[in-house]
């Protein structure tokens, strides 16, 4: 649970964005340190999706964000096309940053309130230097008009005249219009009722095709993970606990915490019996002093002695899922367990 | 107590036959002045609940449900805004007390758990004596009992180190915890009606689970009436007894859960239902969203407000509004369509519908309206990207 370990990554020559072992700490004053990031390595092969779920607290925004190298991880590789972006610095790093692009939870706090759509969609290409004046805005209204806002009506608006979906959209424009090859969504549907997400859901898998995209989707709804995702990760603590393809991983979990997410969503079936019994107790320990050994023992019904003193390392279940967990829910193959560093 | 008008006779201990129910509301309209217009909120919503039930009110944003259950409670602003309509609760009529009887009647009686438990919380006070204000104000509870008490509900709500807790601030501890001082709070002085204003979107799903399981418990125990407003019909169909759903201001739809769920009649309640993503289906399954917008209740759309974005729309509905009826099968399923789900106009509708996704289902390739094709090249997604539906 909570683990270490590179197993289940693919070869780097089919991977667009790797990451290993990426490392982010915070100071916590006095000494001490918040390790948000632990150790986390995953790949992501072009055009693929890459689900990131887990608890609030559990690194899943920090790691999107240190990938964008926004602060900097403390340790660790993050290579986008081969390019290692740990290393880049100024200049360098700031020519990766059309490739790479994010979009943000609150979609009306993430747009410039004092400025028009136009403006906010249009900067990036200002930025970059991209075309003249009017391709410029030849490329807005396209892009404006992909996203379904209508370009005639809303270039001059400004952000308060939309609504939360709306500014998702344009958000989405502004992450597109720059033709980034990974764009990193950390939480874009949370803020949003359930028939705006399903139209934002929908228009990312349009985007997608559209414009070639990898994505990195950050949230905490697994069925929203699940609909979205090529391949999805579960993070706890900062740490990887399980990764697959969201078909095999949601029939069959590996990792008791994995198990427990997907017992407490709330099914839309009266008649579906609550599975009170996998409901998790109480809250994430503290990032400060995390505990040893696997990070989820406190909470795992299943833990024993060794969760304590060894830390699990990521194991083969089946397909392309991978656990870290010293009791897997299901059979582990053979590769014997990496030693503990 | 002793304030309001009595409607319903006598008022009995509530529990005995005969009694009132706890909370009766006939046909609420809450309207507010704004720069554009007459806003109507909520127009023309009657509900009842009884001890021990809970109802579950569900909508979109902007379709009202805040708004009702703030009227029904009495916390709206009196400027700029115009309210009618009867609120009954426990056989009294209480929609026209003025802020001195209301605030008997708030925490005692009724209390509310709001979404955001960052701002519901007063920061600058210590958690433990959020709880005694009101033990002290209703009860006249001396400063140990009401700590005693404190203490106990803090146990109750399953945080930690009561004691510890007692003198904790809001920022010491984490989203769920402060959820739980928040219900610890309305629980306080035991009330008979709940509100729970999205009580748990502000939270984790395990989160959620979790205070979730907690209401349900203090439900038991205590008898409470609780009404959950939320815009999740999946948190209300494991919790709720009976299930309205709005929209534009209207209840549209209303049912016992498990009635509602098996037999849907209201189109947008299918909308509703059909935009969650399900962990049955396959990944990258097409998610059926609503189009469009609610409407904007300044100028409410004629005829039917669902109207402009149901997909079984008749030219009937946009000439004139359905009335909330019965179900002609089951008189306690309520509805406001003319073509509800299962009619034949609606099934034809259906059919086509489904046979036009079936001819569209291939290529997820949207062939934008207007403007040239993406520049750059378009790989083609993995293989795993287009699994056809059953994997």
């Amino acid at each position: 649970m909570a683990g270490s370990g590179t197993a289940h990554l693919r070869q780097p020559s089919e991977s667009l964005l790797r990451v290993e072992n990426l490392v982010v700490d915070f100071p916590a004053g006095r000494g001490k340190k918040v390790s948000a990031v632990s150790n986390v390595s995953f790949d992501i092969a072009p055009g693929e999706t890459l689900g990131l779920v887990g608890e609030s607290g559990c690194g899943k925004s920090t790691t999107g964000k240190a990938i964008m190298q926004l602060p900097r991880p403390t340790r660790g590789e993050v290579s986008l096309d081969g390019t290692d972006l740990c290393s880049l610095r100024g200049e360098q790093l700031r020519n990766t940053r059309p490739k790479l692009q994010m979009i943000f939870q609150d979609p009306i706090s993430s747009l410039n309130p004092r400025r028009t759509v136009m403006q906010i969609v249009e900067e990036p290409l200002n930025i970059w230097k991209i075309g003249t004046p009017e391709e410029r805005r030849l490329k807005v209204s396209e892009v404006l008009s992909s996203v379904g806002i209508d370009p005639e009506a809303a270039a001059e608006r400004k952000p308060h005249e939309f609504s939360g979906g709306q500014c998702q959209r344009i958000s989405i424009a502004r992450a597109v219009i720059t033709e980034p090859s990974v764009i990193i969504c950390d939480e874009p549907v949370s803020a949003l009722d359930v028939s705006v997400q399903a139209q934002i859901l929908n228009l990312l898998e349009d985007m997608k095709a559209r414009y070639g995209l990898t994505l990195v989707f950050i949230a905490h709804d697994l069925a929203v993970v699940k609909n979205i995702s090529d391949r999805v990760a579960v993070m706890y603590l900062g740490k990887m606990c399980e990764i697959g393809s969201p078909d095999s991983l949601y029939a069959a979990p590996a990792h008791p915490y994995t198990r427990a997410l997907l017992a407490a969503i709330p099914l839309p079936d009266p008649n579906a019996s609550l599975d009170t019994e996998h409901h998790l107790e109480g809250d994430l320990p503290s990032p400060i002093s995390p505990p040893s050994g696997c990070r989820f023992r406190t909470r795992c019904p299943l833990a024993q002695e060794i969760c304590a003193r060894v830390e699990p390392q990521m194991q083969h279940v089946t397909g392309d899922q991978f656990v870290a967990c010293h009791f897997p829910l299901q059979a582990v193959s053979e590769t014997p367990v990496a030693v503990q560093a | 107590m002793s304030i309001g008008n009595q409607i319903d006779g006598l008022p009995t201990p509530s529990g005995t036959p005969g009694a009132p129910k706890l909370l009766e509301v006939r046909d609420i309209v809450t309207r507010f002045t704004t720069d554009r217009g007459s806003l109507t909120a909520v127009n023309g919503v009657s509900l009842s609940l009884e001890r021990g039930q809970t109802l579950g009110v569900v909508g979109e944003s902007g379709s009202g449900k805040s708004v009702l259950s703030r009227s029904i409670m009495g916390l709206l602003p009196r400027a700029n805004t115009e309210r009618s309509g009867q609120v009954i609760f426990e056989g009294k009529e209480i929609s026209g007390l003025n802020d001195t009887e209301y605030r008997e009647l708030w925490g005692d009686e009724m209390a509310m758990i709001f979404q955001d438990p960052m701002t519901a919380l007063n920061p600058v006070m210590k958690v433990g004596l959020q709880i005694t204000e009101s033990l002290r104000f209703h009860l006249n509870m001396s400063k140990a009992d009401a700590k005693d008490t404190a203490i106990a509900l803090l146990k109750a709500v399953k945080i930690p180190e009561p004691e510890k807790r007692f003198s904790s601030y809001p920022h010491e501890m984490s989203g769920g915890m402060r959820q739980r001082v928040v219900i610890a709070v309305a629980l306080a002085c035991g009330p008979k009606l709940l509100f729970a204003d999205e009580p748990t979107t502000a939270l984790d799903v395990t989160v959620q689970a979790q205070i979730l399981d907690l209401l349900a418990e203090q439900q038991r125990e205590r008898f409470m009436g609780i009404i959950l407003v939320t815009h999740d019909l999946g948190v209300v169909a494991g919790r709720a007894d009976e299930i309205a759903v709005m929209y534009a201001g209207q209840v549209v739809e209303q049912a016992p859960t498990a009635l509602l769920f098996s037999e849907m009649k209201m189109p947008y309640t299918e909308a509703l239902m059909s935009a969650i993503p399900k962990l049955t289906d396959a990944s990258h399954t097409r998610l059926a969203a609503i189009g469009g917008r609610p409407p904007d209740l300044v100028n409410p759309p004629k005829g039917c407000a669902f109207s402009p974005r149901c997909p079984y729309v008749q030219p009937r509905c946009h000439e004139e509004a359905p009335a909330l009826t019965p179900s002609p099968t089951a008189p306690e399923h309520l509805f406001a369509c003319f073509y509800p789900i299962g009619s034949p106009e609606t099934e034809e509708i259906r059919l086509r519908i489904a046979a036009q996704r079936l001819m569209a289902t291939a290529p997820q390739f949207v062939t934008p309206a207007q403007g040239p094709p993406p520049i750059g090249e378009v790989p083609a997604p993995p293989s795993t990207a287009d699994q056809p539906e059953g994997m």
